[in-house]
C-alpha cells in the first residue's frame, strides 16, 4: 500500500495501546484514512450495504432463535407465537425474512458490478474467489433458513432439493440418508438445519473479513479499470466514502422498509403459511425468488444428474473467471463488445429468474435452455474469445488524467502499453 | 486528502453534519428498543400473569392450592378459633413481627405464596408446632397467619397481590 | 447532478428486477379461475385500518357458522379484546371464553378435569384430529382459518369471492358429483357446501345479514386473524419511512457538501 500518511497515536492511552494491540492503527488504516479511488460510483456502495445486511440478519436471527422451536410439531406454531405474542416479534420476523431477499438483491448487484468493471481480474482474483465462496455459503444458509418455518414450501422445497443428492452415482443414496438423518425430510433434518443455519452466518462473517483484507492488499478497483497511480487519484475513505456508503444504505433501507411495513409477504409464497403436510404436495413447488435462476437451469436439462451438475456448475464456473477473461483492459466502459454481451447476460439472468417460477414445458422450457446455453457460453466461450480479439475504445491515461492514452495495446495478451497500465501501483 | 474549500462557512457546514449525525444516532438507538423489548414477557405469558381462583367450595378450615406465575399459592379459609389465635399472637416475640390484620384483606381468608422464605421449598399444610405450615427441608414452622415462628426462614410467607372480585372469586396478580 | 443520476439508475435497475419478480409470484392461481371480486376493504393501503364493527360481526359469523368445522388454533380469546382487532370488552371476552370447556389436568385419582375456558386459552378445536375432521366432512379436511388469508394468493379478495361464489349458476354440462359448484375454487368443484345463506346469522348490532354482508364481514375478520398486528405495522411504518426520508435528505445534502471539493 502506498500511503504517505502514517497513523500516529495522539494521546497517552493511544500510544500505550498502539504498542500492545494496534487496534486504533488498524481502524485508522483500514476504515478512516484508507486511500480509495476518488471516482467510485454508487455501484461500489454495495459492499457496505452487504455488511449491514449480514449484521442485520445475524442480530434478528439470534433474537428469533430465542423464541423459535426447531421441532416439527412446534416449529410452525412457534413462528406464529413470534408473530402474535412476542413484543415486536412480527417486526423482527419480517425484517429477517425480507432481509434475506434484500441480502441476495444486494449481492447480485455487487457481483454484476464485479463482472462489469473487471474486479475479478489480476491482481484481485482472491477477492473474487472469496466472494464466490461467500455467495455459496449464503445460498446454503438461505436454503436451510427457509426450511425452518416448516410450511408447505419449506418441506417440499427441502424434499426436492435434498433428493438431488441421490442422483450422484454410487454414493448418492447413502449420502442423502446421512444428510437427512432419516429416509425423508423430517425432525432430524429440521434440527440439524437449524443448528447449521445458526452457524454458517458466522463462517460467512469470517470469509467476509478475508474478502475485505484481500481487497485492502490490492486496493479498490474503480470504474475506469485503470489502477491508482498516486495520491492524486485517491481520497481518504473517511469521511467521503463512509458518508456516501451511509447515504446509499439509507436509500436501500427505504426499499427494505417498504417491504417490511407495507408488503411483507410479497416476496414469499402463500403456501408457506400452510403447515407442512408430507402427504400433500403443493401444485407448484417453487423456491424463493433469489434461487429461481438456478432452479431454471436445473429443470432445463432433461437428464436429472446433468441438471444437478449444471446447476452447481453455474456457480463453479464463477471461480474460474479470472482465467477465462484475461483481457488487460478491465472495465467494460472501454470494451464496447463485452458491454453488449454483458447486457445480454444480465437479461438472460433475469429471464432465467422469471422462468424458474414457470412450469418447465413448452416455450418456457425452450427459453430456459436458450438462456442456460448463453449463460455458460458467456463465460466459457465469449469471454476467452473477446480476451483475444477485442479492441478497447479510447481510454484516459489515469483516474485523474482524462487525456486520451495513445499507447493503448490492441489485444489482451502481451501488453505493449505504457507502464501507466502496470497492475501494481505500489 | 483533498484540501477543504475555504469558501464554505464552517459553522453552516458543521451544522448540517451535526444534525445528520444526531438524526442518525437517534435512528440507530431506536432500533435497539424492539430488540430489547422482545426479551420482556410475551403477550401469552403476560396473559397468565394474573389468575382467578374460585373459592366458593372451600369449607371452613379447608384450603385451596393454585399455581400463579409458576409458584403455588395457598388460599386458606380460617375457622374462628384460627383467626383468634392469629390475632392473639400479634404480641408474641416474632422473628419477623407483623400484625395478622396487616396480612389479610378479609380475616376469614389467608392468601400466601406457598414458598418457604428460607431456600424455596413448599411447606406442608396443617403441620408444625404452630397450627400452620411446616417446611420439611430445614425445619421452618409457620403459624396460621403464615408467619415464621421457628426455624431458619428469615421472613414470613409472602403475601401476593390479590383482590376479591366478588365473594366467590379471588384474583391474584 | 451526477449523484442523483447514479441513484436513479441504481433504483431503476432494482425496480426493474422487482417488477419481473412480482409478475412471477403474484399472479392469480395458474390459468382457469375467475378474477377475484374486489369489494375494497378498509384495511387496504398504507394507512389502512380494520373496521371494528365489521370485525365484531365477522367474529359472530365465524363462531356461529364456521367454527363447527374450521379451527382457528393460532388465536386466543384474549386477542378479541386487544387493540387493533374487534376490540370486544374484557367482560364480553370472558363470557365468550367461559361458554367453552376444556380438559386441563387430572384430579387426585388421575381422572381428567374439565374446566371452562379462560381468555388466555386458544380457540377450541372443532375436531380432535385431522382424520376425525375428514371423516365428518366427506373426506375433505376443513383447513384451519387462522392464516387462510395469507395462505392464498390475493387472499382476502379470493375468500370474499369464494363465499359469494356459490350463488353462481353451474353450467349444465358439468358433472361434479357430490361436490358444490364454485367458479372461484380452482377446478370449480369444492367439497364445502354453501356455508352462508341470507339471514344465516342474526347480527347483534342489527345489520342485515345478507350473503354479501356476511362474506364481507367474515373476510374482514379472517384478514385480522391472519395478522392481528397489521395496524401497528402500518403505524410504525409511517414513522420509520418518515424518519428515513428526512434522514435521506440530510444525507444527500451531506454527500453533496462533502464531494464538492473532489475532482
Amino acid at each position: 500500500m502506498n500511503h504517505d500518511y502514517q497513523y500516529t497515536p495522539k494521546n497517552g492511552f493511544s500510544k500505550w495501546l498502539d504498542k500492545r494491540l494496534p487496534l486504533m492503527r488498524f481502524a485508522d488504516e483500514n476504515l478512516l484514512s484508507f486511500p480509495t479511488p476518488k471516482n467510485l460510483n454508487y455501484f461500489y456502495t454495495f459492499g457496505f450495504i452487504l455488511t449491514m445486511c449480514l449484521v442485520t440478519q445475524i442480530i434478528t436471527g439470534i433474537v428469533l432463535a430465542m423464541h423459535y422451536v426447531p421441532n416439527t410439531s412446534l416449529a410452525f406454531d412457534s413462528i406464529e407465537h413470534i408473530m402474535r405474542d412476542v413484543n415486536y416479534g412480527w417486526l423482527i420476523r419480517y425484517t429477517h425474512s425480507n432481509g434475506a431477499s434484500m441480502f441476495f438483491l444486494a449481492v447480485f448487484i455487487h457481483m454484476f458490478r464485479g463482472l462489469y468493471y473487471g474486479s475479478y481480474k489480476e491482481p484481485r482474483e482472491i477477492i473474487w474467489i472469496l466472494g464466490v465462496v461467500i455467495f455459496l455459503l449464503m445460498i446454503i444458509t438461505g436454503f436451510m433458513g427457509y426450511v425452518l418455518p416448516w410450511g408447505q414450501m419449506s418441506f417440499w422445497g427441502a424434499t426436492v432439493i435434498t433428493n438431488l443428492v441421490a442422483t450422484i452415482p454410487v454414493v448418492g443414496e447413502p449420502v442423502l440418508t446421512l444428510l437427512l438423518g432419516g429416509y425423508s425430510v423430517d425432525n432430524p433434518t429440521l434440527n440439524r438445519f437449524f443448528s447449521l443455519h445458526y452457524l454458517l452466518p458466522f463462517v460467512i462473517f469470517g470469509v467476509v473479513i478475508l474478502h475485505i483484507w484481500a481487497l485492502h492488499v490490492t486496493g479498490n478497483n474503480n470504474p475506469t479499470g485503470i489502477e491508482v497511480k498516486d495520491s492524486k487519484d485517491t481520497i481518504s475513505f473517511h469521511p467521503y466514502y463512509t458518508v456516501k456508503d451511509l447515504f446509499a444504505y439509507v436509500v436501500f433501507l427505504l426499499m427494505f422498509c417498504y417491504f417490511i411495513f407495507y408488503n411483507p409477504n410479497i416476496l414469499g409464497h402463500p403456501d408457506n403459511y400452510i403447515e407442512a403436510d408430507p402427504m400433500l404436495t403443493p401444485a407448484h413447488i417453487v423456491p424463493e425468488w433469489y434461487l429461481l435462476p438456478f432452479y431454471a437451469i436445473l429443470r432445463a436439462v432433461p437428464d436429472k444428474l446433468m441438471g444437478v451438475l449444471l446447476m452447481f456448475g453455474s456457480i463453479v464456473v464463477l471461480f474460474f473467471l479470472p482465467w477465462l477473461d484475461t483481457m488487460k483492459v478491465k472495465s467494460a466502459r472501454y470494451r464496447p463488445l463485452y458491454k453488449i454481451f454483458f447486457l445480454l447476460f444480465v437479461i438472460f439472468c433475469l429471464l432465467l429468474g422469471y422462468l424458474g417460477a414457470k412450469p418447465p414445458e413448452g416455450i418456457y422450457l425452450f427459453l430456459s435452455r436458450v438462456s442456460t446455453i448463453y449463460y455458460f457460453a458467456f463465460f466459457l466461450v465469449i469471454m476467452p474469445i473477446l480476451s483475444r480479439i477485442e479492441k478497447p475504445s479510447p481510454m484516459p491515461i489515469g483516474i485523474s488524467n482524462p487525456a486520451i492514452n495513445n499507447d493503448v495495446f490492441d489485444s489482451g495478451g502481451g501488453a505493449t502499453g505504457a507502464p501507466s497500465y502496470a497492475m501494481d501501483s505500489k | 486528502m483533498t484540501d477543504t474549500n475555504d469558501n464554505h462557512d464552517p459553522s453552516r457546514r458543521d451544522f448540517l453534519y451535526i444534525t445528520t449525525a444526531v438524526f442518525g444516532a437517534t435512528g440507530a438507538a431506536s432500533v435497539a428498543w424492539p430488540l430489547i423489548d422482545q426479551l420482556n414477557p410475551s403477550a401469552s405469558v403476560s396473559a397468565l400473569s394474573s389468575i382467578e381462583a374460585d373459592i366458593s367450595s372451600i369449607p371452613e378450615g379447608g384450603s385451596l392450592k393454585v399455581a400463579w406465575r409458576g409458584k403455588p399459592i395457598f388460599i386458606r379459609r380460617r375457622t374462628k378459633e384460627e383467626i383468634e389465635m392469629a390475632e392473639k399472637e400479634d404480641s408474641v416475640d416474632l422473628p419477623h413481627p407483623e400484625k395478622d390484620l396487616d396480612r389479610v384483606k378479609n380475616k376469614e381468608w389467608l392468601v400466601v405464596v406457598g414458598v418457604c422464605t428460607h431456600l424455596g421449598c413448599i411447606p406442608i399444610a396443617d403441620s408444625g408446632d404452630f397450627g400452620g405450615w411446616f417446611c420439611p427441608c430445614h425445619g421452618s414452622h409457620y403459624d396460621i397467619s403464615g408467619r415464621i415462628r421457628k426455624g431458619p426462614a428469615p421472613t414470613n410467607l409472602e403475601i401476593p397481590p390479590y383482590e376479591f372480585v366478588n365473594e366467590n372469586i379471588i384474583k391474584i396478580g | 447532478m451526477n449523484i442523483f443520476k447514479n441513484i436513479f439508475k441504481n433504483n431503476l435497475f432494482i425496480f426493474f428486477i422487482f417488477i419481473l419478480v412480482f409478475n412471477t409470484n403474484v399472479d392469480a392461481a395458474e390459468g382457469t379461475t375467475l378474477k377475484n371480486l374486489k369489494p375494497g376493504f378498509s384495511f387496504e393501503g398504507p394507512f389502512g385500518k380494520f373496521d371494528k364493527d365489521s370485525l365484531k360481526r365477522g367474529y359472530q359469523v365465524y363462531s356461529e357458522v364456521c367454527s363447527s368445522c374450521h379451527g382457528m388454533k393460532q388465536l386466543s380469546f384474549r386477542n378479541l379484546s386487544q387493540p387493533g382487532g374487534p376490540e370486544f370488552s374484557i367482560e364480553k371476552v370472558k363470557a365468550i371464553a367461559s361458554s367453552y370447556s376444556i380438559v386441563d389436568g387430572t384430579d387426585e385419582y388421575g381422572e381428567p378435569i374439565e374446566r371452562s375456558m379462560l381468555p388466555s386459552d386458544h380457540f377450541p378445536k372443532p375436531f380432535s384430529n385431522k382424520d376425525e375432521a375428514k371423516a365428518a366432512n366427506n373426506g375433505a379436511y376443513p383447513p384451519d382459518l387462522s392464516l387462510i388469508v395469507k395462505a392464498r394468493v390475493d387472499g382476502y379478495n379470493y375468500l370474499y369471492s369464494l363465499l359469494k361464489g356459490y350463488e353462481e349458476e353451474m353450467p349444465d354440462d358439468l358433472d361434479i358429483g357430490d361436490l358444490s359448484y364454485n367458479p372461484w375454487y380452482p377446478g370449480g368443484a369444492i367439497a364445502m357446501y354453501q356455508p352462508l345463506y341470507d339471514e344465516s346469522v342474526e347480527y347483534e348490532d342489527g345489520t342485515q345479514a345478507t350473503i354479501d354482508q356476511m362474506s364481507y364481514d367474515v373476510t374482514n375478520f379472517l384478514a385480522w386473524a391472519a395478522e392481528p398486528t397489521m395496524e401497528e405495522r402500518k403505524r410504525l411504518g409511517f414513522i420509520v419511512m418518515g424518519f428515513l426520508i428526512i434522514f435521506l435528505i440530510l444525507m444527500y445534502l451531506s454527500v453533496n457538501r462533502l464531494f464538492r471539493d473532489v475532482h
